[in-house]
């Protein structure tokens, strides 16, 4: 028995330095090499840092592009889904109440075209995307407030878009930063 | 909508691809037979002299479990303390403070066991060095330990009589330096060039497009999300798991997650058989555990596709299926393979929140980590696999009125009783677990605690119900995943959980080997007309329908109460 606990304790340290020293290390050498360095790859305009490519961030001006709901407010260092179970009633409430937000400010759109990831909160609370449809519902609310011609609005939606994987595999999605940054170019020109 | 089931099948496709060689090259490396990777021996050598280790020295079962039990007791103790005093210690730029106890008791059993139930959010419970040196080292070792017992148990069927079954040390190390590094290395290259982030730089700060403060919590993490697959242990670097962006990037990363946490549940079923030279009895348990998964995956995919009918009913288009919960990126369907695949096989990690799906995918998720065997974790799987089919082997023994025998080895009253019992501590933990979770809430909810347990539920009625039953199913499983509404950091919970973790590791470890080890130890019965074989149609068939029958009966009350009661109030 003893002789196990001294080999344990043994063995232990080694592969303590095996596997939290050296293996970690190797992978952050090899992450120096992608985008962001191994930090997180960074949006800039004008020199300044506006956000990570990968997290969403609060857009609630009716000029940008919304983003999904977000139980956590896109708090990027607290992560969290709602939790709400399907049935609960105050969950379907807010459903309910979000619908009636888009529908007051998007003029002209019908309950029917709203797809489901705009009314509900994602797994994260950080999700970048939202898909075509939540894109093309709001043209015409950002081209009312932007005085910009709806069809530019829609081109910039349908070059924002990213299709399936290798075309073949996953959803189609939309990056609501990236369309957003975008947009304000749009707007300059 | 095409695409996204293309995707599936895509991934199950090249799942089976990587999965039925890499079973080839794990029977060969524990068989000691030569192997490309041959030339990682110096490396092991090293390790075992550094260790004061000699595997020559052969062990009998019980000498393999003390090994293994003795050197999960360092790991228990020795994590506990880091993990109370992490805030004294360096590699901290966040500044998170240290756990309390009954946290720190709750996290360091749930991660040694392989189970990696989190009670606390990464982004504000942990260091990067506990990050690293207790959780990202429990992954490795954890799923070592589970793979080291496994081929204990195979080694017992190998030769016709032996009670030598190698050395524990051997295996152990083997499973870290020829599966578990490598393969991990490979994942978390391909999540680091994805976009997860590798430096140990700590918090950023950025304005966001609208005048926002954001801070970012980051930190090295590809590495550990990758073992946290590899060795279907599933704890995640980031609170939200594998659904935060920075932790699975895209859709290429989701389904290199999805193939790295099967890949070794399912090559453990295929080195059985080439280890014990059965190649036709792995591929009946195989056929079993694809047919379990299968029946589970298709209608928990269909539910997430059809979207919740309580939004229908309010008009907007569910045109990709219920969203709630689910990263846009990879949609409800690949998310609802995914909650199959990380609950029948022991990982627990998720890409897309388990309290927000359907009720009957919830139903399919706690089935699935009641059975526990349909590949299941990483070693163990097949092991929580061989106590059903010791059962089946006795009650096909009763009915044609002879001996039970397995592979030429009788199996007699010690170890039938012995199945028996790790049969029903499952029920027994999870049921009395969930009843006296639904005592104190209801009874006591004003107690005193952090979280008082009338506020435990972020969900009333039937769903509420479910959270702590599968609180409960997932701590028995050694799964991890949860219906996270629960408020868990508690003593309640921590402490209940605790317990229920560990006896559903350790347990249903010791058992099966036990039994393997009693019969490898038994006279090798010849093969005759009357021998019941164990690699047939039939057979599985019946193991099959014992895994059905046993976990319907243990089951289907609770089951009622919860999901499925949600399910028809949702209908009417």
């Amino acid at each position: 028995m003893k002789k196990y606990i001294i080999q344990s304790l043994r063995l232990t340290g080694v592969l303590l330095v095996l596997l939290c020293v050296i293996y970690p290390l190797i992978v952050a050498f090899a992450g120096r090499f992608s985008k962001g360095n191994g930090g997180g790859e960074k949006i800039s305009r004008n020199g300044k840092v506006v956000g990570y490519v990968l997290l969403g961030q609060s857009f609630t001006k009716p000029e940008y592009f919304w983003g999904r709901p977000s139980a956590v407010g896109y708090n990027a260092a607290g992560s969290a889904g709602s939790n709400k179970g399907p049935s609960n009633p105050d969950y379907l409430k807010q459903i309910s109440d979000r619908i009636d937000t888009l529908l007051k400010y998007n003029p002209g759109l019908v309950r029917s075209a709203i797809p489901a990831d705009m009314v509900t909160a994602s797994g994260s609370g950080l999700d970048p995307n939202i898909s075509e449809q939540g894109a093309i519902i709001q043209i015409k609310r950002i081209a009312a407030y932007r005085k910009l011609n709806e069809r530019k609005v829609a081109e910039l939606v349908v070059s924002n878009t990213k299709g399936p994987l290798f075309g073949m595999f996953g959803p189609t999605t939309v990056n609501v930063l990236r369309l957003n940054l975008a947009l304000d170019e749009l707007k300059n020109k | 909508m095409n695409t996204e089931l293309f995707g599936i099948v895509a991934t199950y496709l090249l799942t089976l691809v990587i999965a039925i060689p890499l079973g080839k090259y794990l029977a060969k490396v524990f068989a000691g037979e030569k192997v490309w990777t041959d030339f990682l021996k110096p490396l092991e050598t090293g390790i075992y002299k550094l260790s004061g280790i000699n595997i020559k020295e052969e062990m009998d079962w019980k000498q393999h479990m003390k090994a293994l039990l003795t050197i999960n007791l360092v790991w228990l103790v020795y994590g506990f303390f880091v993990l109370i005093y992490q805030d004294k210690l360096p590699l901290n730029p966040d500044g998170n403070p240290g756990m309390t106890p009954d946290l720190a008791f709750n996290t360091i059993i749930s991660f040694v066991v392989n189970c990696n139930l989190q009670h606390y959010s990464g982004e504000s419970g942990l260091t990067y060095l506990t990050q690293h040196f207790v959780i990202m080292f429990l992954h490795f070792v954890s799923a070592a330990t589970g793979i080291a017992a496994a081929v204990v148990f195979f080694k017992a069927f190998r030769e016709k009589t032996t009670v030598k079954l190698g050395n524990f040390w051997e295996f152990f190390v083997k499973s870290i330096t020829r599966l578990l590094l490598p393969l991990s290395l490979v994942v978390a290259l391909i999540l680091a060039l994805n976009g997860t982030p590798t430096s140990y730089e700590g918090k950023d700060q950025f304005i966001s497009m609208q005048g926002d403060t954001v801070n970012v919590s980051r930190g090295p993490a590809a590495g550990m999300i990758a073992i946290k697959h590899i060795g279907t242990n599933g704890g995640g670097w980031f609170g939200v798991n594998s659904a935060h962006p920075l932790e699975n990037p895209n859709y290429l990363t989701d389904s290199v997650e999805l193939i790295a946490q099967v890949i070794l549940p399912i090559a453990m079923v295929i080195a059985f058989g080439i280890f014990i030279r059965r190649r036709k009895l792995s591929w009946i348990i195989f056929g079993v555990m694809t047919i379990g998964m299968f029946l589970l995956l298709i209608p928990t995919v269909s539910s997430e596709l059809g979207g919740n009918p309580l939004i229908a009913k309010m008009g907007v288009s569910q045109a990709t299926g219920a969203m709630e919960g689910k990263e846009v990126r990879f949609g409800p369907a690949i998310s609802g393979y995914w909650s199959t695949v990380t609950t029948i096989i022991s990982t627990g990690s998720v890409n897309s929140m388990h309290d927000s799906t359907m009720p009957l995918t919830g139903m399919w998720q706690l089935l699935g980590m009641m059975i526990n065997a349909f590949f299941g974790g990483c070693g163990v799987g097949i092991l929580n696999y061989f106590i059903y089919l010791i059962i089946a082997v006795f009650i096909s023994g009763l009915m044609v009125g002879r001996t039970p025998e397995f592979l030429g080895h009788k199996v007699e009253a010690r170890e039938v009783k012995i199945a028996a019992l790790i049969t029903l501590l499952s029920p027994f933990l999870i049921l009395a677990g969930t009843a006296l979770a639904s005592f104190v809430f209801t009874n006591h909810g004003d107690a005193a605690w952090v979280v008082q347990p009338k506020n435990w539920l972020s969900n009333q009625g039937f769903h509420g119900f479910s959270e702590m039953l599968y609180e409960m199913t997932s701590s028995n499983a050694n799964n991890g995943s949860g219906f996270e509404g629960l408020g868990d950091n508690n003593i309640f919970w921590n402490v209940t959980t605790g317990f229920v973790l560990f006896l559903g590791r350790f347990l249903p470890i010791i058992g099966p080997v036990a039994i393997a080890g009693l019969l490898g130890a038994k006279k090798h019965v010849p093969e005759s007309a009357g021998t019941l074989k164990t690699d047939t149609l039939t057979f599985g068939l019946m193991t099959f329908a014992v895994i059905v029958v046993l976990n319907a009966l243990s089951y289907f009350p609770a089951l009622a109460l919860g999901p499925l009661a949600e399910y028809f109030t949702m209908l009417k």
